[in-house]
């Protein structure tokens, strides 16, 4: 998979973004690319890519986020140095929506940059077990909703099909069917399916393009 | 696909009440129960139902009471400081004898405090939380399964008792995501003679009131109320006992702080120490007999809480102070961690507190 400079994950609350953009995020720097990642959720007031700031240090990823993020500060602000992942083209950037169309909203102001530097690729991030994406139709509302609050399109779909830690293989291979629909029916192509890393070695070889998560957990349970 | 959906706790309440029979919504946002809002405000409108943003908790609350009073199945959410504006509506509630469901996803306090978890708005839950005597049946939950499950049972409990019942969850419960089944398998009926719904010119009116002019007559309402919430403390209490087959020392917790001290009375058995959990699922009515029952067994009680200490104060009443009961509390938005809870447990075997 050949990486655009810039990739934006965006979708349903819930659907595994922060864990996905976590992830990719340390993909890019495992290959030696000096990566940004930049939180762009203004909805979601707990588990944040903050959660891992330790770890993506200890990598070299760049974390731009929320001074408020994971405090009790409930403002929808993000940090000027945001503007960094389209000014500074020589870094690679990960981009973290937060959820649905409201989620969206924030990337609306970076639209028009990214559009026009033309080297990105915009994901949704699909999950069949989530009640409100679980169909098709579903999946394609959030879809549309999302574009028109970010003023961007999508160019891929990303399948974390998934039920948490009940998560079995036959999980995820039983999503398939509804991922290619959506692929289908939106002319999108599947740029990925990212599985719990402890499934990977049972799916590896199945499914193309497929990713290993590593999901990042708080340790109270 | 499977029979299973993952959800996130507050949306697994909303879809919850939704299978329940409850159409009608009205709430008003805030930080960390928002998705219950955002649910209804999705699914609402493709099942008939009502979702109401109103301009503020307090007519929410009453906009929930009129719904309520016609008979309906309805609900509120907020989160902590919300809950304070509320209760001036859920004493009228409880007054006027009507059922409603009100969840409260709870958040550091007091005063605007902050969004991230806590538990301590037990004493506001338990007491009543307004003016007057009255009680809510407030109900625990410890799994985004039981968020679900027990949304569904509080609907039922305040039809068949006519009376509010509050989901009493916090922030982390409700912002987790965890596999749920949903299935509530058919909406119980219950029968409201008592409600407002027109007359039809075939029956006196319904009159749905708080105010009760006789002082002697205000006071046999409440003498008819308390009878009834004596039978509830009865039948209802629930629940969980977790290792306290052989148990020396007892953890009592609820909620989050309940799944943090399992870990830790898991390591702790690994260190060879007898110790157990009592869990209580509802917290009014207090699980007192199960309490009572386990001060003859054990040693020493450790509340974990999350809060200064307000379950602590139920603990002892159950057992009449005859044990001692000590307690492990994180507060503010923090939660204690396994290892705080296994040194707590440390400290007690030690005989020390």
């Amino acid at each position: 998979m050949s990486e655009k400079r810039v990739t934006l994950f965006a979708g349903h609350y819930g659907s595994g973004k922060t864990n996905i953009a976590v992830n990719y995020a340390k993909l890019l720097a495992a290959k030696g690319l000096a990566v940004t990642l930049a939180d762009l959720d203004i909805v979601n007031p707990y588990f944040r890519a903050k959660d891992s700031e330790a770890v993506l240090a200890s990598l070299g990823i760049r974390l731009l986020s929320s001074p408020y993020a994971n405090s009790n500060v409930d403002l929808p602000s993000l940090p000027q140095e945001i503007y960094a992942v389209v000014d500074d083209r020589s870094r690679y950037a990960v981009l973290d929506i937060g959820g649905d169309d409201r989620g969206a909203l924030a990337l609306g102001r970076y639209a028009a940059e990214i559009t026009r530097e033309n080297d990105y690729e915009m994901l949704l991030v699909v999950n069949c077990y989530r009640p409100l994406s679980s169909s098709v139709q579903s999946t394609l509302e959030i879809l549309n909703e999302i574009e028109q609050a970010a003023g961007m399109r999508f160019t891929g779909i990303v399948n974390n099909s998934n039920l948490g830690a009940e998560t079995a293989a036959e999980t995820v291979l039983a999503s398939l069917p509804y991922a290619e629909m959506v692929a289908a029916e939106s002319g999108l192509p599947i740029r990925m399916t990212t599985v719990d890393a402890r499934l990977f070695p049972a799916l590896s070889g199945r499914i193309d393009n497929i990713i290993p998560l590593t999901l990042q957990q708080r340790d109270f349970f | 696909m499977a029979d299973k959906v993952l959800m996130k706790g507050n949306e697994a309440i909303a879809e919850a009440a939704i299978q329940a029979g409850c159409r009608f919504y009205f709430g008003y946002p805030i930080t960390p129960q928002t998705e219950i809002a955002a649910y209804m405000a999705k699914r609402m409108p493709k099942i008939g139902g009502t979702f109401l943003q109103a301009e503020s908790e307090l007519a929410a609350i009453n906009m929930l009471y009129g719904a309520s009073a016609a008979g309906k199945r309805a609900m509120t959410s907020s989160s902590s400081p919300g809950i304070s504006l509320k209760t001036e509506g859920i004493s009228y509630i409880a007054g006027c004898d009507l059922p409603a469901l009100i969840v409260n996803v709870q958040r550091g306090g007091p005063g605007l405090g902050g969004i991230q978890p806590s538990q301590s708005d037990y004493f506001q839950a338990t007491r009543g939380g307004g003016h007057g005597d009255y009680h809510l049946i407030v109900l625990a939950p410890s799994s985004v399964q039981e968020m679900a499950d027990l949304t569904i049972k509080g609907f039922d409990l305040a039809d068949q008792y006519r009376m509010p019942v509050m989901i009493f969850a916090d922030g982390t419960m409700g912002q987790m995501m965890e596999p749920v089944s949903l299935d509530a398998g058919g909406v119980q009926q219950y029968d409201k003679p008592w409600a407002v719904t027109g007359t039809g010119m075939k029956r006196p009116h319904n009159i749905v009131n708080s105010l009760v002019l006789d002082p002697a007559e205000l006071e046999q309402q409440n003498f008819d109320r308390f009878a009834r919430y004596e039978k509830i403390a009865e039948q209802e209490p629930m629940w969980e006992s977790y290792r306290m087959e052989d148990a020396d020392y007892c953890v009592v917790a609820y909620g989050i702080a309940s799944r943090v001290s399992k870990n830790a009375i898991n390591e702790a058995r690994k260190q060879g120490v007898k110790v157990g959990m009592i869990r209580p699922i509802t917290l009014w009515p207090f699980p007192k007999a199960a309490l009572s029952a386990a001060a003859e067994q054990v040693r020493h009680f450790l509340c974990v809480e999350m809060s200064m200490g307000q379950m602590i104060e139920d603990v002892e009443l159950s057992i009449r102070c005859n044990k001692p009961v000590s307690l492990c509390k994180r507060v503010g938005g923090m939660i204690p961690s396994p290892a705080d809870v296994l040194s707590a447990i440390a400290s007690i075997t030690k005989g020390g507190n």
